[in-house]
């Protein structure tokens, strides 16, 4: 059901026009795009794979949002300790568990 | 089986194990836990004379004053040939390598096939020689054999078993037994490259990656990680079928600590990492047939490193983990951020997954 | 990129469990179930459990498609692969699974033709190769594997592959959601969902769980990150009082799901009126069925499916695990008689079952330092 893995595609198959080449950290599998059929994607695309079907294509830039997202949590209360390091406050924050 | 003795140095019992099964399956050759109860519950009481003693990869042998180390292994692969070697290879290999982990120079080898009628004879042949050279590369002499036909349909085209007999290094004394909280464990190159090579070249899953088995003789590393730390070394093992998970599990058992890894220090090849990734396999349960385990005390364990890095094949040498107390008779793994997990014994062969 | 290292950076994993300690209500105790059985993996597997505070429970749901199946599916998909010149071919998960006569593999001991794919059109393939023989495949799986499945028989019926059959057991997930909801027993207070089966549905057939029921619901990937960071977003809901649905799987998971699959989903396959779940008991509309126009590519059209009934042994409580109200060392046969090695129920078998996932990387790491399992 869920083991899905990330991959790129790195050849379209000569012949078909719904299998391609994906590449998994040095593992090659032909996959078929049927799936994707309504935006089918180009070499050098990443893709979900599974079970030899591409069932999404990945977006980079949402990745990068999200990691994005996620370094700078915890900055905002980074900058708060500071802020009551200075006494400048009056903030009533309960203790972190 | 007879009640065991508890241990006299450890004051620990071995878990009486009984083989209940009422029929042979796959999983009892896999190396894992099935196959640790078929020789444990029926093999061991019945036939084996010293069934207190943890079972190791080779046997120690007095004749005549002269202490010699045994071992015995059958080779029942599929393909005959695969990128990196071939069964005749895995033969030689294999014995050479039983005899270097229980601490001897590997001296001699004897060699039985068992052959489909219908073998094409150039088949036969390329895997004799791929054993001639093996052996010469290991430094073994193959000093005799036999050889059976079957009907055609059995056997696999061909099953090869051999026994080979070396000579311990003096200095070194390997025993489950002698382990110790705050041992290092060490492994001497990446893993996993042999089991998946093997998937991968039967072809059903129709992956391809640019791998090839790791089958080589590893006594060259034994022999130089015993010249500086032979007082430090406790325990080897090749970790082939059931790969370094279950090699791992049968020190904990039989030494009764807890073997602690890091997982970030595993090293594993990217096309090995590729495909269990997309299979949903582990590599830790993926077989070797070019590598060793050894652990070794701390206050030689960086000596014994650095030498098998300076030495030729031992570069990717590393030292994945550490023995504590607890949890006692486990192998536990921990990411970089802390997060861990118990690792065992595979049940039978590592199954590919969707799930 | 590479999509997987990126998500495990250790530095930012920790900085974000610490956000959860931060935002997690000391006097709470937070229930959240993830429905899918490889979030239940990805738990285990990354040893999050360690570290995330005390006060924050993860509930296993029923998302577990070797889990839910009934034994007597698996004894009559084997009865099928019993007729003469029939390859039985299943993905790896199903080979363990016991039926009352035997597991598949054991069934290949015994000399059955039983062969591992790793996708359905590999069974084709296999089809295509052996035209002397019937390839029969027994497919599982919630909508993330469905579509595979379709798009496998669209491509035989248009190549004319007459020596392939599918025996479905494709599942839903939306009413497993629905029996775990509708339990009296339950109390959850929100839902880590399902990220690859919602790259096939999307987002939106999860709305009812926060309109309806009003419990917060956060799409989920499968990396640490992923993971923690789902458990930030249920927090930040809970905390506010909130109940909707959220994507934390942007890169992968459309909110609209994928069209192209649907289609190919609705082509082939129809609702059965009921199909029983292991564990849940029927459950009306939440199981396929090969449509009457691909009956020739349908194995229970093609055999005759023997179709008997198994029950669990009553001292199994697999359903009440299932439902996340019993804990799996709850389950009287829990290491005992079950255990991995020999399963009495389901969620034994699959590794990512409640049970097999508790017992193979929590049970051992308990019992090795003398402690309690939780009650």
């Amino acid at each position: 059901m869920c083991l899905a893995i990330p991959g790129k595609i790195v050849e379209l198959f000569p012949g078909s026009q719904h299998l391609a080449t994906v590449e998994v950290a040095g593992v090659r599998r032909k996959v078929d795009l049927g799936l994707l059929q309504d935006d089918l994607p180009i070499s050098g695309d990443w893709v979900l794979i599974h079970v030899g079907f591409a069932m999404s294509k990945i977006s980079e830039q949402d990745a990068l949002d999200q990691m994005q997202t996620l370094r700078i949590l915890g900055e905002d209360e980074q900058a708060m300790q500071e802020v009551r390091g200075y006494g400048l406050d009056g903030i009533d924050e309960r203790k972190p568990a | 089986m007879a009640s065991l003795k508890p241990d006299a140095a450890t004051g620990r019992v071995p878990p009486k194990v009984r083989f209940r099964d009422p029929q042979i399956e796959m999983a009892h050759g896999a190396g894992g836990i099935a196959s640790r109860r078929l020789i444990e519950g029926l093999f061991a009481p019945l036939l084996f004379d010293s069934a207190n003693e943890p079972l190791g990869d080779s046997a120690a042998l007095e004749i005549a004053g002269a202490r010699v180390a045994i071992t015995t292994d059958c080779f029942v692969v599929k393909p005959l040939g695969f990128p990196g070697g071939s069964i005749g290879e895995l033969a030689i290999n294999g014995t050479v390598n039983d005899l270097a982990v229980s601490g001897a120079r590997p001296h001699s080898i004897v060699v039985t096939f068992i052959l489909e009628a219908g073998l094409p004879t150039d088949v036969l042949e390329a895997e004799v020689r791929a054993m001639a050279e093996a052996a010469q590369r290991a430094g073994v002499s193959v000093v005799g054999g036999d050889t059976k036909v079957v009907e055609h349909g059995m056997a696999d085209r061909m099953y090869i078993t051999t026994t080979g007999v070396g000579s311990f290094l003096s200095g070194v004394h390997v025993n489950p037994r002698s382990v110790r909280s705050g041992d290092r464990v060490v492994l001497s190159g990446p893993i996993g490259d042999h089991g998946i090579t093997i998937l991968l070249a039967r072809g059903d899953l129709d992956l391809e990656a640019d791998l090839r088995s790791d089958t080589r003789s590893v006594f060259p590393l034994v022999e130089a990680m015993a010249r500086v730390a032979a007082p430090g070394l406790r325990w080897m093992r090749d970790p082939t079928r059931g790969g370094v998970a279950t090699s791992l599990n049968e020190l904990a058992r039989d030494c009764g600590l807890g073997i602690h890894l890091s997982e970030d220090r595993i090293p594993v090849r990217d096309g090995v990492r590729g495909a269990c990734e997309l299979l949903g396999l582990d590599p830790l349960h993926i077989a070797n047939e070019g590598q060793f385990l050894a652990v070794v005390a701390p206050d030689y364990a960086d000596m014994a490193l650095n030498e098998l890095r300076q030495t030729i094949g031992g570069n990717e040498a590393v030292i994945i983990g550490e023995v504590h107390e607890q949890p006692a008779g486990s192998v536990l793994i921990t990411t970089e951020y802390g997060g861990s997990r118990i690792i065992d014994m595979l049940v039978g062969d590592p199954l590919p997954r969707i799930c | 990129m590479r999509f997987v290292d990126e998500f495990r950076d250790p530095e930012v994993v920790t900085r974000t469990a610490e956000e959860i300690r931060r935002l997690a209500d000391p006097s709470r105790h937070y229930r959240i179930m993830e429905v899918c059985g490889g979030h239940t993996h990805a738990i285990y597997r990354f040893g999050l459990k360690d570290i995330l505070p005390a006060n924050i429970e993860l509930i296993h749901g029923p998302g577990c498609p070797v889990c839910v199946l009934p034994m007597g599916r698996i004894d009559d998909g084997l009865a099928l692969a019993q007729q003469p010149d029939v390859i039985f071919t299943a993905f790896g998960d199903m080979m363990r699974v016991p039926g009352t006569q035997g597991s598949p593999l054991e069934h290949k001991a015994r000399g059955m033709d039983v062969r591992i794919v790793y996708s359905p059109s590999d069974a084709l393939k296999l089809a295509r190769a052996n035209p002397d023989k019937h390839v029969m495949f027994f497919a599982i799986g919630f909508e993330t594997t469905a579509p595979s499945s379709a798009l496998t028989l669209i491509r035989a019926k248009a190549e004319g592959i007459r020596n392939f059959s599918l025996f479905c057991n494709h599942v839903t997930i939306i009413p497993a959601i629905r029996a775990i909801l509708d339990s009296p027993d339950m109390r959850l207070d929100g839902f880590i969902g399902p990220g690859h089966v919602s790259t096939v549905i999307g987002c939106r057939p999860y709305e009812w769980i926060a309109t309806d029921e009003n419990k917060p619901i956060v799409v989920s990937g499968f990396e640490p990150l992923d993971l923690l960071q789902s458990i930030v977003m249920l927090l930040r809901q809970l905390r506010a009082g909130e109940a909707r649905v959220e994507n934390q799987y942007k890169r992968v998971v459309p909110w609209e799901g994928n069209r192209a699959a649907l289609r190919a989903m609705a082509e082939v396959f129809q609702l059965r009126p009921y199909f029983e779940w292991r564990g849940l008991g029927f459950i009306s509309q939440s199981a396929l069925r090969i449509r009457d126009n691909y009956a020739e590519w349908d194995s229970e059209h093609r055999f005759s499916v023997p179709g008997v009934r198994v029950t669990d042994p009553k001292a199994a409580q697999c359903g009440e695990v299932l439902k996340g109200v019993l804990k799996p060392a709850q389950c009287k046969l829990f290491g005992r008689e079950c255990t991995p090695e020999h399963p009495v129920g389901a969620l034994m078998v699959s590794s990512e079952g409640s049970c097999a996932a508790y017992y193979n990387y929590e049970y051992r790491k308990a019992m090795a330092a003398s402690l309690a399992w939780p009650a």
